[in-house]
């Protein structure tokens, strides 16, 4: 009793600091959506009865081609997420069910991918695009990306733990590898492939520094290279155009977050521990 | 025989994999290397080897050492500051907390935007006279300043940015590990008559070690790798304040086209990077003589 009596300003005091840091960490984004959402000479002074409009929003749609940056993204990102499934689904079954003299060293070195991605080797890579000529593809910016060292070290692991009764029961009724990998394996790793899939597709949907490279045209760029270049020209003249391409261009993975957000917070706790 | 039919099976369904790793991280890891201990191609002057030259070159280039220096000040700060704030918000969020769900929200949707937007968004509240962060300043009378412009101040504006964004996702990771921890554990901590605080100390953060020293190795490979926001709000100015190394790499590499050079800048992230695998492979043992 005495001990609660103690406690209560502390939990309080817990609370207020909870919220008022969470404050803190959506106030820039709700400013940002406001700007977005008001007239230009809004931007510079905020007022809580100025008006509300689209305007900026049609103005940044037809400045840019983001539809056609968003279709870009959205070819990119699927391309990358199916191959590397299929790709780190091929190795990691292999390193589980077929190790031979030299798999267990050979994937050891695959892990040096964890450490050193590919936009790191960037200057290399851009070289080797251009030798076989996908510079200025999706496929260029792709390709680098496709055999993911994090993917294949995640379904390893997960497939390790499937008991092996499984997979020889399976044998047993007549199965051959393929069936096995496709009716036992796969379905029972399907919480690693969504928490992947969540990961892997924000961390496409969002990168910038490779793709900035490798694009030079409106056909190929995704949506951060598409957002760099408008704003690169907007800067400084009308910040509400710039909130709203930002705003505009993070939509789709922010609401597809708010909708699955527990998914998406289990899938990177789940991604991250194993 | 069942070896034999394990090398051909394990081999080809390796194929893929292996050929696009060879291609896109060890062939390229093996041609910088070589790279760096040749000249850059000009026009007609073909590359010619110049053995350590370009290291020379680089051990007395200011901006490298600079981008060093940055770069070592953007990780010291950024990491312990934001992973110190991710622990702090993840007990916040596990303890009964009324409205939990809006308030780790509100911690990691930042997380989820690419580093492009968050930089656009800060450009403008960086803003001198009437972005958010100066209007905040001016209360305590020191506005009017532009943040990005001053070489004392850039990078400071940089780390704050990086910790805002990647705390909550560091929060996740400790969120996780705490929800692990036995409540039994915390029961008899209290029946104990332990304070909240030393419950903290001997029972819930050694628990937590092996998750601080993930997050931290993710951390750190973050500082060195992730430089969008560098190339969207300063591009390195003023002075090369905020000249990250990776930064620096890109732009001698495609900004001046100086590929030599560029892959002698590489190697030496190489070697960060290769320094911190060690250091995991160093402790990944004692984490699992922990558990």
């Amino acid at each position: 009793m005495s001990a609660d009596y103690r406690k209560k300003p502390v939990i309080a005091l817990t609370h207020i600091g909870a919220w008022l840091l969470a404050i803190l960490w959506v106030l820039p984004l709700l400013y940002a959506f406001w700007t977005a959402f008001h007239p230009s000479e809004f931007a510079a002074r905020f007022d809580l009865f100025s008006p509300w409009t689209l305007d900026n929003f049609e103005r940044v749609w037809h400045a840019a081609p983001f539809a056609r940056y968003f279709f870009n993204t959205f070819v990119l990102v699927s391309t990358i997420l199916i191959c590397q499934l299929v790709i780190c689904t091929m190795a990691a079954y292999a390193f589980v069910c077929f190790p031979f003299r030299g798999s267990d060293a050979l994937f050891m070195l695959v892990l040096v991918q964890l450490m050193i991605m590919p936009e790191v080797l960037l200057v290399e890579n851009y070289r080797t695009l251009s030798k076989i000529g996908l510079l200025d593809t999706t496929l260029g910016i792709a390709l680098p990306y496709l055999a993911s060292a994090f993917g294949i070290f995640l379904f390893r692991q997960t497939f390790k733990s499937i008991p092996k009764e499984l997979e020889e029961a399976a044998r047993l009724e007549g199965a051959n590898g393929l069936q096995i990998l496709l009716r036992v394996f796969v379905p029972l790793a399907k919480p690693t492939y969504i928490a992947y899939g969540l990961v892997t597709v924000s961390y496409h949907w969002n990168n910038f520094l490779w793709p900035l490279v490798v694009t030079n045209s409106v056909e190929t760029r995704p949506i951060t290279v598409g957002l760099q270049v408008f704003a690169t020209i907007e800067q400084g003249i009308d910040w509400s155009l710039v909130t709203a391409a930002t705003v505009l261009s993070v939509a789709p993975l922010v609401v597809a977050f708010l909708l699955f957000q527990r998914q998406f917070v289990q899938s990177f706790m789940r991604a991250g521990i194993r | 025989m069942k070896a034999s039919r394990n090398v051909l099976y394990g081999s080809l369904l390796l194929l893929p994999a292996v050929v696009l790793l060879w291609t896109f991280t060890y062939q390229p890891i093996l041609g910088t290397i070589i790279d760096s201990l040749f000249s850059t191609a000009r026009g007609k002057r073909p590359a010619v080897f110049v053995g350590l030259d370009q290291y020379q070159r680089m051990i007395d280039d200011p901006v490298f050492w600079k981008a060093m220096i940055n770069n070592l000040i953007y990780a010291l700060t950024t990491i312990p500051i934001s992973m110190a704030l991710a622990l702090v918000m993840a007990l916040l969020v596990n303890s009964r907390l009324k409205g939990q769900g809006a308030v780790r929200m509100a911690y990691f949707t930042p997380t989820i935007l690419p580093m492009v937007a968050v930089a656009n968004i800060w450009l403008f509240f960086y803003a001198p006279d009437y972005g958010l962060v100066d209007r905040f300043l001016q209360i305590f009378g020191w506005g009017g300043n532009n943040l990005l412009g001053m070489p004392e101040t850039a990078l400071g504006a940089l780390i704050v940015i990086t910790i805002w964004k990647e705390a909550g996702f560091f929060m996740i990771f400790y969120l996780a590990a705490l929800q692990q921890i036995s409540p039994s554990l915390l029961e008899a901590a209290s029946l104990e008559g332990a304070s909240y605080g030393q419950t903290l100390r001997r029972v819930i953060l050694p628990l937590l070690m092996p998750t601080t020293l993930f997050v931290s190795i993710n951390a750190v490979i973050g500082a060195f790798r992730l430089v969008d926001h560098i190339i969207v709000m300063t591009k390195g100015a003023p002075d090369n304040a905020t000249t990250l190394l990776l930064f620096y790499i890109y732009q001698v590499g495609f900004g001046y086209w100086d590929t030599g050079y560029a892959a002698a800048l590489t190697v030496i992230l190489l070697l960060i990077l290769a320094l911190i695998a060690f250091f995991q492979f160093g402790y990944a043992d004692k984490k699992v003589h922990y558990r």
